[in-house]
């Protein structure tokens, strides 16, 4: 650690490290210091001026922001002459500002509004023509108002620091200073909206939440994206049961504010118009609508006649249920019903390193990790595309502490821009490329791996073997596709391992079928499909009795005998586990009259069978889950507070044949996530959809 | 070639710097040559980097772009060991209002620079330097770029220069129109092709400058005094000055004087000397009124403040600043409302827009002013023109704003009688919209 300074901020005697900045010591000791143009992770600007303070022996005032502590320095931030200057900051900024706060949609959470309230002169002197340009639209979700622009350049440098994009510049000067697009008139990246959700005015504004709320007009509720594995926080608004946006202002979670175009944008899917809302039954002439009485009685029927068979009933699971529902839908097939055929689609290989790693404390990196290690192997995958916040986090560790950065893909990635080599192989040749990094990866301190789908089965023993010849500390993180890939696994819907990684003797159980295997098998009476589109690129081969549990009509589901309406992962309570391996809950926002979540349609399906299963509430069963389940041993309340709490170890990690065929990443890119992301207009109606991996 | 000299010189000037002006061939290496040129550097070459340094410190030049920070300490913070390459950038970017000295230095004898840059570059260490030239200066380019060819054909420049294996390298570089490309950290912004901003300080150049890599960083005319301060010895430049104020400078007195141009002076002239008896007077026999000492950027002096030396430290204290040394004259019948405005506009359209106090008090200012001039303001509002002002001064990124903020302040206080006649007796009853119109 680096060595204290003591300094004094309004009378506080305070010791913070050598190199903090003024604005953040007075933060330590309680003082606020306003500031626009500084942001926490971002390069300093010192562009706003509403920083300044007194520092004793200097005559002029001092920006806080781009000013180091020394020893004995002796700051006050509550001077006459300091009161002054920050109403003199803001009466300039808003000598140009429209002060058309009524209709903005910052309004009521604008950092300049609660700034001029604060701190503001209570009129404006200022009688001259205000200068105006029109609004511009950068794309379907960007809108930029350069009257309110208060030139922070805080999007400007998320878009090129946080992100890497570097999609936003200025343009012009003095006055008609504006923020611009670098390529002219519009915008080509990642549409993350981060400079959005950044811009502490309404000059940047959502193209799908302008003009349609009042911030407090909505309930705000933070829960867990349901695109991608990385598990971010997003904090919904709500207005009566509609979502209208998402951002995660309040910078809680793993992914601090951070939210890619699905998290911030894609959540349209929920109020979409071909939602199903009640279920259906297939007839000679197609479906009809029947109640969910009528439905849950057909299909605990045929369950029950598929029990009697010996169990020949096959489940295919999903990768964006909750924990609960996959621990309670093993639970009901394999204790219910008597069969093992449990599946659903596998994204990597996470089995195969944890045999590898068994016995090892802290062999999985958590998302922090990839902050502070001072390594960074990526192995196979396009992370900015495929896994975004873990980008974000490398980016940001790059940024702040000089990472070491190595990459090793097919093709070009945005993470060769920082790493410190970068090398190309062809898919599953990576293991044999990674030799001619050796002498660099000795000589770091700790590598955390991060591999993607390439990386399988034997390769993944033999990349373990490798990292372990460095003799340094290394941790690894398994690239899966979905927001709860990595809960299926844990929660043992697969036919190989029972929850918590354990053997199937423990059951007396054999391998069940794969989902592939599912879809050709002869002997399957009823296949109960649940969130899984299986069917969008395959056929069944002997049609058997189909059930399937959906948000929409998909290929699937359209040649189902019944079809269940579903809710989606916004509207219900339960837990995620990320990509790497942090448990998080979710929060119901959203209201879809109708559906119902699939640990209800699950339970009542038991409940016609009279299965005796236990509870079937979503705390109740994370309860049980903490008792038997291995390395979800964790501190529930912590959870239910809304923290992300990291699980494992997994002591008893079975010994399987890993079927490493059927592992296959979908390789979404930022503006593709299955059947969620056909339905979602903001996806599909960016330019940049449907974009490719590998493209730098 | 043989440019033409603006005006006749004075027989009060001390000729060191001009001492080529009006020779024939001046920009010519040959007559560089022939005059004593680059025996300067010759004898650097025979020095050590600390010999020159101290002779460059005890030689008392201040900066001659306008802040006057003494040179020799300048280079003295360049580190001697860094594993970085180390720059020498001119900053030929002259835009001050009043300003044209730097212009006649490049174009009568552009070796003359160059061989100032030379030796700062033996004293630092830098192999690489660029010469950025104000963008209006477009015809200096062309002299500049013959001269380095020359320099390069008679082994001056290169990788082998005169034998003794050093290397050093001379670009040109313009710049796009920009005033505040003049601050010598927005220079080095634009001249490593971004926008020209400036940058939060420290660090300072000297020790991550251009590319962030250890720079010396002096105005042209600070450059151009070394090769005299070589060869005669930094104390022999010092007595030409008075103290802590070394050498000579050019003065470039303009407005309302019958013989307006270029003087090469010892520092600590006296100003009203320079007016009469340099400048030929005020013209049409006129009275006085006011002088801006060191380009636009320093606050006026009435008349009766005139009478002063022309150094740093004594136009400090009369409460102005020697600045560039762009000596702006004006006599009796001069409008000081429309100095005003007109000072208002130009920094309002020099603006960068980095930071808020500078692009937004630019502005309003100029509004202000625009509206005072043509008579449809309230008294208060010459009030508010001092408190923004104020609020301006001190308080912005660069010294911008203070540069805007100090002459516009001095005018309304100094001359406020005159600003309150304008707004009782109202040149125009309706403003006209085109001149409210910020361009």
């Amino acid at each position: 650690m680096s060595k204290l300074v003591t300094l004094t901020i309004d009378g506080k005697q305070i010791q913070v490290p050598a190199g903090t900045l003024v604005i953040n010591a007075a933060k330590q000791a309680g003082i606020e210091i306003p500031s626009f143009c500084y942001y926490d992770g971002l390069s300093l600007q010192g562009a706003c001026r509403m920083c300044l303070v007194e520092v004793e022996r200097v005559p002029k005032l001092m920006t806080a922001c781009t000013l180091p502590v020394a020893e004995g320095m002796v700051v006050r931030t509550n001077t006459p002459q300091v009161i002054e200057a920050r109403k003199a900051m803001l009466e300039f900024l808003l000598t140009n500002h429209p002060l058309d706060c009524p209709v903005c949609d910052k309004g009521g959470e604008c950092e300049l509004q609660d700034m001029a309230f604060r701190y503001g002169a209570g009129e404006g002197r200022f009688v001259e023509f205000k200068y105006h340009v029109p609004e511009k639209q950068w794309s379907p979700v960007v809108y930029y108002d350069a009257p309110r622009c208060i030139l922070c350049y805080r999007c400007v440098r998320i878009c090129d620091e946080g992100l890497g994009v570097n999609a936003l510049g200025v343009v012009n000067r003095g006055v008609r200073s504006e923020i611009a697009p670098n390529r002219g008139d519009h915008l080509e990246c990642d549409e993350c909206g981060m400079c959005i959700d950044i811009c502490p005015v309404g000059a940047l504004t959502s193209g799908t939440y302008r003009y349609q709320t009042r911030p407090w007009e909505m309930s705000h509720v933070g829960t867990i994206c349901t695109f991608c594995a990385d598990g971010c926080k997003t904090t919904l608004g709500v207005r009566n049961g509609i979502i209208i946006r998402a951002n995660n202002r309040d910078r809680s979670g793993i992914n601090d504010e951070f939210l890619c175009i699905k998290g911030r944008f894609a959540f349209d899917f929920v109020h979409h118009p071909e939602r199903l809302t009640r279920p259906l039954i297939r007839t000679l002439s197609g479906f009809r609508e029947a109640s969910w009485a009528e439905a849950i009685e057909l299909v605990a029927e045929r369950f029950e006649q598929a029990r009697q068979q010996g169990g020949r009933i096959g489940l295919i699971g999903s990768t964006r249920t909750t924990n609960e529902e996959n621990y309670f839908l093993q639970k009901l097939l394999r204790q219910g019903l008597g069969s093992n055929h449990i599946d659903h689609r596998q994204s990597g290989d996470l089995v195969s390193l944890l045999m590898a790693t068994r016995g090892r404390e802290g062999a999985l990196a958590t998302t922090a990790d990839l902050y502070h290690a001072s390594g960074i192997l990526i192995l196979g995958a396009d992370l900015s595309q495929q896994h975004p916040l873990l980008a974000f986090q490398i980016r940001a560790n790059y940024r702040h502490h000089r990472a070491r950065v190595y990459v090793v893909t097919r093709g070009p990635v945005r993470e060769d821009q920082i790493a410190a080599r970068s090398l190309r192989v062809a898919p599953g040749q990576e293991l044999e490329a990674l030799e001619s990094l050796r002498t660099e990866l000795q000589g770091l301190p700790d590598l955390v791996v991060l591999y993607g789908d390439s990386i399988k089965g034997s390769a993944v023993a033999r990349l373990v073997q490798w990292c372990d010849s460095l003799a340094i500390a290394v941790r690894y993180v398994c690239l899966l596709d979905d927001a709860n890939s990595r809960g299926a696994l844990d929660m043992g819907l697969v036919p190989d391992w029972l929850p918590g990684y354990r053997s199937l003797d423990q059951m007396n159980l054999q391998p069940g079928l794969c989902w592939e295997e599912m879809l050709e098998s002869e002997e399957l009476e009823v296949l109960w499909v649940v969130g899984a589109n299986p069917l969008r690129r395959r056929h069944l081969k002997r049609r058997p009795w189909l059930v399937v549990q959906e948000l929409f009509l998909t290929e699937t589901a359209q040649q189902a005998d019944v079809v269940l309406p579903a809710a989606s992962a916004y509207e219900k309570r339960g837990t995620f586990t990320s990509v790497c391996g942090e448990l998080q809950q979710l929060q119901p926002a959203a209201q879809v009259p109708g559906a119902k979540t699939d640990l209800e349609i699950a339970s009542l399906i038991a409940l016609q069978l009279g299965l005796e299963l236990g509870p079937a509430d979503p705390d109740e069963l994370l309860g049980e889950i903490h008792r038997t389940v291995d390395g979800y041993n964790v501190d529930l309340p912590l959870v239910a507070a809304g923290a992300a709490v990291p699980t494992g170890p997994y002591p008893d990690v079975a010994a399987v044949a890993v079927r490493v065929d059927k592992i296959r990443s979908r390789e979404d890119t930022l503006f593709t996530a299955g059947s969620l992301g056909q339905r979602s207009q903001v996806l599909t109606s960016v330019r940049e959809a449907p974009g490719s991996l590998y493209r730098g | 070639m043989s440019p033409r000299l603006y005006n006749e010189p004075s027989p009060l000037e001390v000729k060191i710097l001009t001492r080529r002006f009006g020779l024939p061939n001046s920009q010519s290496i040959d007559t560089y040559l022939a005059t004593g040129g680059y025996e300067a550097f010759r004898k650097a070459l025979e020095m050590t980097p600390e010999e020159i340094i101290e002779e460059v410190k005890a030689s008392n030049l201040r900066g001659r772009g306008g802040a006057g920070f003494p040179t020799g300490m300048k280079w003295g913070f360049v580190p001697r060991e860094s594993p970085l390459p180390k720059y020498v950038v001119v900053n030929a970017d002259e835009g001050e209002p009043g300003t044209c000295k730097d212009r006649l230095l490049m174009e009568h004898d552009p070796h003359q620079l160059l061989e100032g840059m030379l030796i700062a570059a033996r004293a630092v260490g830098a192999e690489r330097g660029y010469i950025y030239i104000r963008g209006e200066y477009r015809y200096l380019i062309e002299i500049l770029d013959r001269a380095i060819g020359e320099a390069y054909e008679r082994g001056f420049l290169g990788d082998n220069i005169l034998g003794t294996g050093m290397r050093f390298h001379v670009y040109t570089h313009s710049g796009a129109g920009s005033y505040e490309c003049g601050e010598e950290s927005a220079l080095l912004e634009s001249l490593e092709g971004k926008r020209g901003v400036p940058r939060i300080r420290p660090p300072f150049p000297a020790t991550a400058g251009l590319f962030q890599c250890p720079t010396v960083l002096n105005n042209v005319e600070t450059f151009c005094a070394i090769p005299a301060i070589i060869r005669d010895g930094g104390k022999a430049f010092a007595a030409l000055g008075t103290p802590r104020n070394g050498g000579t400078r050019l003065f470039c007195i303009s407005g309302h004087v019958n013989r307006p141009g270029v003087y090469e002076l010892p520092m600590g002239f006296n100003l009203l000397r320079m007016i009469h008896e340099v400048a030929g007077g005020v013209r049409d026999g006129r009275k006085l009124k006011a002088v801006i000492p060191g380009g636009s950027s320093c606050p006026v002096l009435k008349a009766e403040e005139c009478d002063l030396p022309m150094d740093f430290d004594s136009v400090a204290q009369a409460g102005s600043m020697l600045g560039s040394g762009g000596v702006v004259v004006m006599d009796e019948t001069t409008d000081m409302v429309r100095v005003a405005v007109r000072i208002a506009k130009f920094y309002q359209h020099e603006s960068c827009g980095w930071c808020v106090p500078c692009r937004e008090g630019t502005t309003w200012l100029r509004h202000l002013l625009t509206r005072i001039d043509q008579g449809i303001a309230k008294p208060s509002e010459l009030d508010l023109v001092v408190e923004i002002c104020n609020n301006m001064l001190g308080r912005t990124f660069c010294p911008l704003g203070d540069a805007a903020a100090m002459p516009i302040r001095s005018f309304v206080m100094k001359f406020r009688e005159e600003f309150e006649a304008r707004l009782r007796r109202p040149m125009v009853a309706v403003p006209d919209p085109d001149s409210l119109v910020v361009s």
